[in-house]
Parts: C-alpha cells; sequence; structure tokens
C-alpha cells in the first residue's frame, strides 16, 4: 500500500492515495469546495481537461517545492502532491476565471432552458445560475445547426453542444464500433457522425446520459415530460448484456424514462444496456428497489423528497418542534 | 561583420548538397561526436553551450534533453519541429531550404546524445519543396554512411524519416505535433506527463525547434564553451531572424544576440531602415504571438537604455514595456500601418488556427475577432476595446497550450500600447476606414543617418 499524501483544498485537509487528482480529492471531502467538471468523466479514460471549468489555483506546490503553480490549473488533470495546497471557491481569481468560461461556454449554448429537455438535470444550467453574468456581452450571431438523428432513438442537436467530447470518449471505450467524432476545428468543431452514420450498437444510448447538455436526448422520452414532474426509482432486471441496475423515471404509473444510475456528481455508476434503456418501458420489466435518492438542491426533488430544515427558530424551541412534529415527519428522506 | 555560425556558406553554390557541404566542414561534428564522445557528453557541450531553444519558448535546450527518461528496453525518439507556420516567421524555411545538411547533420548528432535510434522531421504540409529538399538531403546523407546501420562503424544506428504535417499552425505546438505525428488529429495533449517522461507512442521524446538542432553542430564542432562566449549573458550564441514588414531589406539574417534592436532596423548590415524614408510605428519582435511594442519601447527599455536583440533585454520590464524574442519573427510596422487593423489582421489567423479543444480559445479567440472587425470596419463602440481586454484576460493562461496566450496577448497590447488608436476607430469611423488613423504621435522620428552618427 503506497503511503497517502496530504492535500489541503480551502483550508480543508485531506489524505489521498498518491496518484489522486485534485478534482477527485475535493470530491473525497465534498460540498461545496469540489470544481464543477463539465467535460471530465471519472469513467471515461483520458476525458477532462477541456472545458476549463473545474480550474483552481494552486497556492503551493508540495512541501518539497512550495512555489505556487504560475497558472490556474484543470483541477480534474492535475494529481495532486503531498503538501499541495489549493484554492477554490476562496480564490476570487478562481472565481473569476471559471465566470470568464461560463461566459464562453454560453457564447453558443443558447439559455433557451425553457425548451431544452435537459432542463433540471443541466450542468451548464447550474454554472450559469452560479457563475454566469445577467446579460451576455456576446452581440454576435450564434452558429445554428439542424437536428440530427443519429439512430432511431438519438437526437443531437449541436446548437447547445459544448463540446466536452463526452460522448466521443464514450463511442470510443465502451462501445464496439466507433462512429462518430469532431469534425472541423476551432469554433467551426462539431460532433458528428461520419457521413451521418447511425449510431446503433448496444451501448450507444449511453452517450445521452454522459451528455451534461441538452445536445444528446433520448428520442423516447424527449419533451414528454419536464423532468421535475417524473418521480425516479431504482430499479433492476436480469439483463444479459449489462448489468441492468438503472433509475425509472415514472410519471403516475408510466414509465417515460429509463437511464443508468447517477452518482452525486452526475455520472452514471455503470453502463447500461440500449434494451434496459429504450425497451423496458413496463413496471413488470423491472424489479423495483426504492425511491432515487436525489439532492436537496435538485430541481428533480422538489415536491418530491426534499426534507423539510426546520426554521431556526423551531430549532431552538423544542415545544414547536413538538408541534410541528407531524408535518417534519411528512417531509423525512426514505 | 558579425559571426556567422549557420548562415555562414549560405551563399556557397551548391551547398545544399553533401558534397558541397562537406567541402564546407559538414559532417565534421557526426564524425567527432560519434567516434570520440559518449552521449552524455554531447549533452554535456550542449549544456555548457547555454543554447536555448529557438522555437519560441527558449527552454535551455541542454537541460531539456536531460529531462529525457530512459527506461531500459523503451524506444527514445527526437521529433524535429520543422512546422513553422506563425506569421512573421521564415526561418526555419530558409534553412532547410538552402542548407538541409546543417539540420541533418544537427538530427543525426543530437539523436546520438539522445539514444534515439529513429528521429522524425515534421515538416508543415505545405513545405513541399522543402519536404523534397530534405528527402533528397536524407538520401545523399544515408548514401555516405550518415544514416542507417552502424554509422561511421560507431556502432549506432539512425533511421531519419521526413512527415508531412497536417498544415495546422496548432500542430506546431510540440504535444499537438506529437499527436499528429501518431495520425490523429493534431489536439494538444494535457501536460504533465511531458513529451521527455511519455511522447511520441508513449516513449520518451524529445521535440527540438529547426534551428536549435542546426545550433549543435556548431556547438559540438567548437565546443560548448565557445558557443557561450558569443551572445550576452543568459542569451548566448546567433539567432536567426526574419525581418518582414515595412523595412528596406527584408529577410532571414544570423545576429548575435544582444545585438541593439535600432542597429538591426537601421544598419545597412541588416535591415537597412523603414522602407520609403518613412518612420517606425511599432514591431512584433518575435512572431505574431508575442505582444506588439510601439516604436520609443522597441529602441529603448523603459530607463532609456538600448534595447537588445536577446531573451531578457526584450522582456525586460514584462508585458507591460517590454514583448519577447520568441521565434524571431521581426515585424516592422511604419507611421502608414493601421494597429487596429494588423491586430484583427492577427485575431483572425488565431481564430481560424484554435485547435477548438477547450472553452475559452475555441469561443474566445472567435469573439475577439469579430469586435476587432467591427471596429476596424468602422461600426465600432468605445465600450467594446474594453470588452476586448477583458475577453484576452479570460483566456490568457486558462488553456490547455499556448495558442490562447499567443491569440490574447497580441490584442491585449496593442490595446495597452495604442488605445488612442482604438478610441479614433470608434470615433472617426469614415476617416480610419480612409486610413486617417488620427494618431498623435506613436512613431519615433529616428534616420539612418543619426544612427550612423551616433555609431
Amino acid at each position: 500500500m503506497s503511503e497517502k499524501v496530504k492535500v489541503t483544498i480551502d483550508g480543508i485537509t485531506v489524505e489521498v492515495e498518491p496518484g489522486t487528482t485534485i478534482l477527485n480529492a475535493a470530491r473525497q471531502i465534498g460540498g461545496d469546495i469540489v470544481p464543477p467538471a463539465m467535460c471530465y468523466y471519472s469513467k471515461l479514460e483520458g476525458s477532462g481537461g477541456k472545458c476549463r471549468t473545474c480550474i483552481v489555483k494552486v497556492s503551493k506546490g508540495s512541501e518539497k517545492d512550495p512555489r505556487p503553480m504560475p497558472k490556474l490549473v484543470a483541477s480534474c488533470r492535475t494529481t495532486v502532491m503531498d503538501g499541495m495546497e489549493v484554492q477554490n471557491i476562496t480564490s476570487p481569481e478562481v472565481i473569476e476565471a471559471r465566470s470568464g468560461v461560463v461566459e464562453m461556454l454560453l457564447i453558443n449554448h443558447p439559455l433557451d432552458c425553457p425548451v431544452c429537455d435537459q432542463a433540471g438535470e443541466c450542468d451548464l444550467q447550474n454554472l450559469g445560475y452560479e457563475h454566469g453574468l445577467q446579460k451576455t456581452r456576446y452581440e454576435f450571431e450564434r452558429r445554428t445547426f439542424e437536428r440530427i438523428d443519429i439512430g432511431d432513438k438519438i437526437q443531437l442537436h449541436m446548437n447547445r453542444c459544448i463540446l466536452c467530447y463526452r460522448c466521443v470518449f464514450t463511442a470510443d471505450q465502451i462501445t464496439n464500433k466507433r462512429v462518430h467524432g469532431i469534425l472541423n476545428r476551432g469554433d467551426h468543431s462539431e460532433i458528428s457522425t461520419y457521413i451521418q452514420t447511425a449510431v446503433d450498437n448496444d451501448f450507444s444510448g449511453n452517450v445521452i446520459d454522459v451528455c451534461p447538455v441538452g445536445a444528446l436526448t433520448d428520442k423516447t422520452f424527449r419533451f414528454k415530460n419536464r423532468v421535475w414532474f417524473t418521480k425516479p426509482v431504482d430499479a433492476h432486471r436480469d439483463c444479459p448484456t449489462c448489468s441492468g441496475k438503472v433509475t425509472l423515471w415514472y410519471k403516475g404509473e408510466n414509465v417515460l424514462r429509463v437511464t443508468a444510475r447517477k452518482d452525486i456528481y452526475g455520472e452514471v455508476e455503470e453502463f447500461i444496456c440500449n434494451t434496459c434503456r429504450f425497451d423496458k418501458k413496463m413496471t413488470a420489466d423491472w424489479t423495483i428497489e426504492h425511491p432515487t435518492a436525489i439532492s436537496d438542491t435538485s430541481v428533480i426533488s422538489a415536491n418530491h423528497y426534499e426534507t423539510m430544515i426546520p426554521l431556526p427558530v423551531i430549532q431552538e424551541d423544542l415545544r414547536l418542534q413538538e408541534a410541528n412534529k407531524v408535518e417534519l415527519e411528512k417531509t423525512a428522506k426514505f | 561583420m558579425a559571426r556567422k555560425l549557420l548562415l555562414e556558406h549560405i551563399n556557397v553554390p551548391g551547398i545544399n548538397t553533401l558534397d558541397v557541404y562537406r567541402q564546407k566542414g559538414g559532417y565534421r561534428a557526426v564524425e567527432k561526436a560519434l567516434k570520440t564522445l559518449t552521449p552524455d557528453e554531447v549533452v554535456e557541450e550542449v549544456k555548457k553551450s547555454g543554447l536555448r531553444g529557438r522555437g519560441g519558448a527558449g527552454f535551455p535546450t541542454g537541460m531539456k534533453w536531460s529531462f529525457l527518461a530512459k527506461p531500459e528496453g523503451v524506444a527514445r525518439y527526437l521529433v524535429c519541429n520543422a512546422d513553422e507556420s506563425e506569421p512573421g516567421t521564415f526561418k526555419d524555411r530558409y534553412l532547410m531550404t538552402h542548407i538541409p545538411h546543417a539540420l541533418i547533420e544537427g538530427m543525426i548528432v543530437s539523436s546520438y546524445a539522445l539514444g534515439a535510434k529513429t528521429s522524425y522531421i515534421y515538416v508543415r504540409g505545405e513545405m513541399m519543396p522543402q519536404i523534397r529538399i530534405l528527402e533528397r538531403a536524407i538520401a545523399e546523407a544515408k548514401a555516405a554512411g550518415f544514416l542507417g546501420k552502424n554509422i561511421l562503424g560507431s556502432g549506432y544506428d539512425l533511421e531519419l524519416y521526413v512527415q508531412p504535417g497536417g498544415g495546422a499552425y496548432i500542430c506546431g505546438e510540440e504535444t499537438a505535433l506529437l499527436e499528429s505525428l501518431e495520425g490523429k488529429r493534431g489536439n494538444p495533449r494535457i501536460k504533465p506527463p511531458f513529451p521527455a517522461i511519455a511522447g511520441l507512442y508513449g516513449c520518451p521524446t524529445v521535440v527540438n525547434n529547426v534551428e536549435s538542432i542546426a545550433a549543435v553542430v556548431p556547438i559540438i564542432n567548437d565546443g560548448g564553451d565557445e558557443y557561450m562566449k558569443i551572445g550576452i549573458g543568459r542569451s548566448t550564441g546567433t539567432k536567426l531572424i526574419s525581418a518582414s514588414g515595412n523595412l528596406v531589406r527584408p529577410g532571414v539574417y544570423e545576429i548575435e544576440l544582444g545585438l541593439p534592436v535600432e542597429e538591426f532596423i537601421y544598419s545597412d548590415e541588416y535591415c537597412g531602415g523603414i522602407a520609403n524614408g518613412k518612420r517606425l510605428k511599432a514591431t512584433v519582435a518575435g512572431g505574431s504571438s508575442v505582444p506588439v511594442l510601439p516604436a520609443n519601447l522597441t529602441l529603448k527599455l523603459a530607463n532609456g537604455e538600448p534595447r537588445l536583440m536577446s531573451y531578457e533585454s526584450l522582456s525586460e520590464g514584462g508585458f507591460a514595456t517590454g514583448t519577447m524574442l520568441g521565434s524571431g519573427g521581426f515585424i516592422a510596422f511604419d507611421e502608414d500601418q493601421c494597429i487596429v487593423r494588423n491586430t484583427w489582421n492577427f485575431s483572425r489567423f488565431y481564430h481560424h488556427e484554435s485547435c477548438g479543444q477547450c472553452s475559452p480559445c475555441r469561443e474566445g479567440t472567435g469573439w475577439m475577432e469579430k469586435v476587432l472587425h467591427r471596429l476596424e470596419h468602422g461600426h465600432g463602440k468605445m465600450s467594446d476595446i474594453d470588452l476586448l481586454v477583458d475577453v484576452s484576460k479570460k483566456i490568457e493562461g486558462n488553456t490547455i497550450c499556448p495558442l490562447g496566450d499567443a491569440a490574447a496577448w497580441p490584442v491585449a497590447s496593442a490595446i495597452r500600447h495604442f488605445r488612442d488608436e482604438f478610441e479614433w476607430h470608434v470615433k472617426e469611423p469614415v476617416k480610419s476606414l480612409q486610413g486617417n488613423y488620427g494618431i498623435a504621435d506613436y512613431a519615433v522620428p529616428i534616420a539612418k543617418a543619426e544612427v550612423k552618427q551616433e555609431n
């Protein structure tokens, strides 16, 4: 067992395995100090470093060489050194740079959240809310594309693509036939299939799950409902192709959508096959486990699972707590 | 006359052939290195020489070589970066065209020092004549026993290949070059790991510029100590400068580092002054990616001392009053040139050449170009100027590779030094379009005669 290294992020120290990136060290601490990541995906080899949203300041390189790093670094691709000190939300420089990145990302990504299928599940929406400006300073024409059907189940809308490359890595690494990639360069770059070939292998649907924005969408669910009106439930089935562990998204008694299960950073835990995703939409197909754990801050938890946090005045007053007991229990987490 | 090391025999007829090159002392360095020096001794000579990378970054070459990992049983590679494509820089092409054997000789010696058995010269795809010249020269060298198996009976084997590039500026960035060389899309890799640890095909690799590799030849011939005596301070040796713009005699010059900039521009040995008797307005000293300097700061440092052609002197004062030697692409602008137009032109280039991998560069370079286009074409707003400064700051330092910085610096520096001219474009768009830039007096009225008198 290799000796652990100590890293301090925004004043909180954690010991991690050598070779851990700053981002993953921050994830071990958790909370607000975890840098956002639009392109990094822990399950995809080689991902990260491109969107630049996870940039942080290394104010002390290591115990051996305490010099700070000259530039902000991508935390998802920079490994920790023993004694390293990192600033994320405590550095105004980082916040300023990150807001610049968000502004750049929103140049060619329309703020059409009300009509986007990803609304409520979009990382860029959260990032824009936290770091964006109220008004864009970009006054030129945006690039626009026609929607492309890549296969009968997946729709690509390049208008919303932020070129995170996650879907390309997914296609490269978990499917058996790569048929899509990046064309052109600079701000003309686009995700495309070769001569619009259909993406039709067993695991192609996972590109929908890894897309952090609404560029790749599930045609079997697309615009059937808003995500916050649905009720996610963990379920499994005996699948010969994949693990069969999924989240079913219910509206009433109907399964509107099937996705892979995601962790708190929005990354799927295990990739699932297209049969589970697109063809098994009956409750009878599945063994239901329990309601999916959803973050309190997510819009999906609205009206569903949010635990009511008692107001300070209730927390301090036992009489009020007793009076509110029934109401508080109603909102208790499963 | 200044001392010439690389271009000494440039005017000798037939110097591009092996026979003439050898008559002029060519391939002595190969014989000396392979027969009398160990690889480590060659590295030591290069270290002693103080040679700094001539591609732009100026990192000490010997030190870079000493970082090369040497795991057992793993191939090592030397890759020559001949993907020269920065606006204003054309010295490597000149060297390859006229004295190809200087590069090949340098490649053999450098490969020997690094223990590379296979080396590549990655040439920009558009440079087909140079590719043919190099291929012919490699064939000559191989026939004469300087390449292939058991070179000069030393037991050292080396195969040297010329690889045409994809015709993209980004492929001049060393990791994008390696990706391209491996047959992939030329996107820069995220560092670390650096190529010295994991480069071409995941093996330890050194990537050096054409001029750096060619400079190894005189270093081995005369010794690192001799080379270090040339130049000034940490800027040792000679440097090829590709001079262009409004100069009487643009071209490629070999200078001793430490030459006063004023002498370089105005003396008859070099550029011969500003064309048509005009005054100097501004310069870009090291290729389009470095900050532009107004004439007064080109010729003098902020403290009034003469500015020299050296890494340290050109960067004196940081970007507030200095710039960089870069790749040595020296562009001079006379008093009639429009800085806004020139900045837009540079910006257009970087927008076109951004690989699009990381967000600030992909989106920011296009944004800057569009704002500059608007300013130059008479539709600009006063707020555009601060917007440009802000966007350039948001790009600088936040990208995977230096292309973002290269796009941001010319814009930021042009506004820093020529803000009046940008404002004039907003206030008087019609006049600006007609060539009246409304500047008070950016140009420095130094005539050639005055310089001569001073000298």
